[in-house]
């Protein structure tokens, strides 16, 4: 009954905060943060109160919507989901906090944007009707793309257009395979035609499930991205406003990584079996490739935006690697990657707010004049090169494991990911924090600091001790593993 | 006659009452009057729809078959008169033109679209559609004293005659093979004597006109040029209820006859993929506003082909509920245009550099145009998700993959298009807006529109249910 509400509340939120912008830019701040809390608190009420059922589903809600074509309002909460939605709200929360100071124009309807993504992604990893999760997946985009298109920096227009063509091409893409698949493979499912659970383990076979199984795959290698559907993600971050890039970076891009693990895969296992080796050399390739390509930028915004292909990368090879452990790592890794990414997007963020430029060239030597500033960029940047202690590590460490066993080629390769992961995190830090100052400007505010606190602590406690993590979300993935290694 | 034939037709009469006396009005110079009594005409005539609901299906007289699809439309073209009509009171008001004249010719070519919709016989079609095209014709060249409306208006006259004498021609070929003008009686001789070239001419014919109705690739070029001309209001009325009546019949003949199965369904398939194609990549290239809803409209109206290959109860379905977004989105796009343009003396604001900051200059306009091309676009929580939602899955139903290709191609150069607008409103830091005298009964309109677009967008099935009924039934 309560599932509605998580998405519910943050669109009323959002609609509240716009309509609240004559009182000013700290009321409007202050709806969008009490409608995520709440939200927040309902997500754990939720929690608290569900009874673990088989499969690890903790709560389902389901209505007919639109019967004559068997479209249903089915939205489930499991393990999954659960550590996702708690992400989606906590980095939501942050991003509020962090634009604080960033945005002084047309703040409401800023926020109005800004609470719709987040409903949208809160919705994406609850719905459990195809057409429902369709439509969820593009509500997140529309109000994303006015945040890029009014908020953004110098080329803002060009990279909100290209992120909307992009993702919204590959959107149509799943659509046309939802479609198909509700025809093609329910075709006496009548009122839940769409449902997940009347599609799953009804794939057509031969080239009809192959093309549809691309269609999917297509639409969240886009979203997560894999190489080579990448190239929207650098213009799309590096030109979006700081909370912006956050929610792009920690969360769109986990809705990639969700539908592979939620819909992909288990509802095409066969093709999916076929198709890993194919995935996996992707995610390779995406790993050294996002890499080598952060190290060459010299705008730190971009330069960041590129590790996200990097870190995705791992994401693409233990899904399709589809063991346990690689799956856990991979939940480690989407959960580590949106407190690392969101945190270094915001520390770039500020440092463009107070010098108004990205260019490492300009930068060099900020941890004179912003010592907290600069401490928390290198506990981020290190968290970013794996190290072990941080939660990133666990995940990275968890994907290569998994992977060897299913294919130690791959893994190995993959591996190497860890040193130029090493070398543009490292020079991300020496180009801006340390060397001879070139720029000085005011450090953190406490406010600023606390969110920072967040970040590092959640780091911290996922590379400590993890298994509260692994627990949540390790019945979800035991239907997804054995489907489909290799 | 019976009564039950009478209580069918009283939609219709209720029209063929209200024509005479918006005349009447006319004929005493009384604007006022005129668009009273034609605002009133379209409410009783959609209020006959209920009685008449009663008793269909029923074939009424061997020219109209008045059934529930018969009487969807009709209350469609009726709802959509009347927004045609109250937006054009806000816009006629300041300018030279006599007003009264346009609700007359507003209200026959309604009448014209009523008929084409419910007629099962080809010599009904033809008259329901020369009384819409004549009436059309007076309303694109209304501002006379301007040079665009007049190119307009001469441009529509010889491709409307055009048309006409090729679907004319068709008409006669098959009459001569068949016998018959009805298309029972067409496909029953066909079913008997099989097909031949003169059938498949015949075919390409009537194919060839109603495409040029409807401004199908290639018998596209009048549209961006029609529409240009004509004023918002009315370049809004013939995209969705002209074309809209003409599609409907088109429905009815692939339904009732085999026009769109065998060679013909690869004709179509072939049209459906042109159209979509060439209206989006044209669309690009425009830089009018009304030249790009007109390209628009021709890929809209190829993705609509999709139902018609689809045939059956689902194609009549989702092209039942595409028409109606359709409708809904056009003229809420149109409707913007002629807010904005209502009391200028000139052309229309329609070039897109003018609405470079729109949302700040004019935010309640330019909310519902964005919702407007958000729909066009296909997104969700707008009648335009579910509209092409529908229109795909038939096509998919049908396993007609080229056309399902080209509406997924289409679709993304359309986002282009749309957002390219889009991304003008947002343009430019926010400004104080200025202060416009609001024309209530046009901002009436827009509000309903988008109230709709969003209600229906997010509960679309009382009005599948109702669509269900009305095809079912007939």
């Amino acid at each position: 009954m309560m599932l509605p509400w998580l998405i519910l509340v943050p669109l009323m939120g959002g609609a509240l905060a716009w309509a609240v912008q004559r009182a000013g830019g700290t009321a409007v701040r202050g709806v969008a943060l009490a409608a995520l809390a709440v939200d927040l608190a309902l997500v754990l009420a939720v929690w608290s109160k569900a009874l673990p059922a088989a499969g690890g589903w903790l709560a389902d809600f389901a209505r007919p919507w639109i019967p004559s074509l068997g479209i249903g309002l089915h939205l489930g909460l499991d393990g999954l989901s659960l550590v996702l939605i708690l992400l989606t709200l906590v980095l939501g929360i942050l991003a509020v906090g962090a634009s604080w100071t960033e945005i002084g124009d047309r703040v409401g309807f800023f926020h109005f944007n800004l609470l719709w993504t987040l409903g949208g992604i809160v919705g994406v990893f609850l719905a459990l009707d195809l057409v429902l999760f369709f439509l969820l997946w593009e509500l997140m985009l529309v109000p994303m793309f006015f945040l890029i298109a009014l908020w953004g920096h110098e080329d803002r227009m060009r990279a909100a257009i290209k992120f909307f063509l992009f993702t919204q091409g590959g959107g149509l893409l799943m659509l046309v395979a939802i479609l198909a698949l509700g025809v093609l493979a329910a075709p006496s499912a009548g009122l839940r035609r769409f449902d997940y659970f009347a599609l799953i383990g009804h794939a057509p076979g031969g080239v009809t499930g192959w093309l549809l199984m691309l269609g999917f795959f297509l639409a969240f290698a886009v979203k997560l991205p894999a190489v080579p559907l990448h190239t929207w993600l650098p213009d799309a971050h590096t030109e979006a406003p700081t909370a912006g890039s956050v929610v792009l970076a920690g969360l769109l891009l986990k809705t990639g990584a969700y539908g592979l693990l939620r819909f992909a895969v288990p509802l095409f296992p066969a093709q999916s079996h076929a198709f890993a080796p194919v995935a996996m050399a992707l995610g390779v390739a995406g790993i050294l490739y996002g890499g080598m390509l952060a190290f060459a930028q010299d705008d730190a915004k971009r330069l960041v935006a590129y590790t996200s292909v990097s870190h995705l990368g791992f994401v693409l090879l233990g899904i399709y690697a589809d063991n346990r452990l690689a799956l856990q790592g991979v939940v480690m890794q989407m959960l580590a990657h949106g407190l690392s990414t969101g945190g270094l997007f915001m520390v770039v963020g500020a440092v463009q707010e107070r010098l108004h430029t990205r260019d490492l060239d300009r930068l060099g030597g900020l941890w004179a004049s912003m010592p907290r500033l600069s401490a928390a960029g290198l506990v981020l940047a290190l968290a970013s090169l794996g190290l072990p202690g941080l939660g990133n590590f666990v995940g990275e460490f968890l994907v290569l494991l998994g992977s060897w066993a299913a294919a130690p080629a791959f893994a190995a390769i993959g591996a190497l990911g860890l040193v130029v992961s090493v070398v543009y995190a490292l020079t991300l830090v020496q180009r801006t924090f340390h060397g001879p100052a070139r720029a000085a400007a005011a450090d953190f505010s406490f406010g600023h600091l606390a969110v920072m606190a967040v970040m590092v602590a959640g780091l911290v406690w996922f590379g400590l001790y993890p298994q509260p993590v692994f627990d949540l979300a390790g019945p979800s993935l035991g239907a997804v593993a054995g489907t489909a290694a290799p | 006659m019976t009564g039950g034939d009478l209580t069918a037709l009283l939609p219709f009469l209720v029209m063929g009452v209200a024509v005479p006396a918006v005349t009447l009005a006319a004929a005493f110079r009384r604007p006022a009057l005129a668009a009273s009594l034609a605002a009133l005409g379209t409410v009783l005539a959609f209020a006959a729809l209920w009685p008449a609901a009663g008793v269909v299906p029923r074939q009424v007289t061997p020219l109209l078959m008045i059934d529930g699809y018969a009487l969807y439309f009709a209350g469609l073209m009726l709802a959509a008169t009347l927004a045609v009509l109250l937006l054009s009171l806000g816009y006629l008001h300041r300018r030279p033109e006599p007003r009264e004249a346009h609700s007359l010719l507003l209200l026959l070519a309604a009448f014209g679209a009523m008929a084409v919709a419910a007629s099962d016989h080809f010599a009904s079609f033809i008259l329901g559609l020369e009384t819409l095209s004549v009436a059309l014709l007076g309303l694109i060249a209304y501002a006379h004293g301007r040079e665009r409306p007049i190119e307009a208006g001469l441009k529509y006259l010889i491709l409307a005659g055009f048309s006409s004498a090729i679907l004319l021609f068709g008409i006669a070929l098959l009459y001569l093979r068949c016998g018959s003008l009805s298309f029972a009686g067409i496909a029953f001789a066909l079913g008997r004597a099989g097909s031949d070239p003169a059938i498949l001419l015949a075919f390409a014919l009537v194919i060839a006109g109603i495409g040029f109705k409807l401004s199908l690739v290639p018998f596209h070029m009048w549209a961006p040029d029609v529409y240009q001309g004509a004023s918002a209001p009315v370049a809004g009325f013939i995209a969705v209820v002209s074309k809209g009546a003409v599609f409907a019949l088109l429905l009815r003949l692939a339904h009732d006859t085999p026009l769109a199965s065998g060679p013909g369904a690869t004709v179509i398939q072939a049209i459906a993929v042109a159209t979509i194609l060439a209206g989006n990549l044209l669309a690009l290239l425009q830089d009018n506003f009304k030249r790009l809803l007109a390209y628009s409209s021709i890929a809209h109206f190829g993705y609509l082909l999709l139902a018609v290959l689809a045939g059956g109860v689902l194609g009549a379905e989702a092209a039942a509920y595409y028409l109606a977004a359709y409708a809904v989105m056009t003229l809420g796009a149109f409707g913007v245009i002629t807010q904005l343009s209502a009391g200028q003396a000139g052309d229309d604001i329609e070039q897109l550099s003018a609405y470079r900051g729109l949302m700040w200059r004019r935010p309640w306009l330019a909310a519902v145009l964005v919702l407007m091309l958000f729909a066009l676009a296909g997104m969700p929580l707008t009648m335009g998700f579910f509209a092409k939602l529908t229109v795909l899955m038939a096509g998919i139903h049908g396993g007609w993959w080229p056309a399902v290709g080209a509406l997924v191609a289409g679709s993304v150069i359309g986002l282009f298009y749309y957002l390219r607008v889009i991304a003008l409103m947002a343009a430019g830091r926010p400004v104080e807006a200025v202060p416009e005298p609001t024309r209530w009964a046009g901002a009436l309109v827009l509000a309903m529109l988008t109230g709709v677009l969003v209600w229906l967008g997010m509960a679309p099935a009382p009005l599948m249910a109702l669509i269900r009924r009305a095809t079912l039934g007939g």
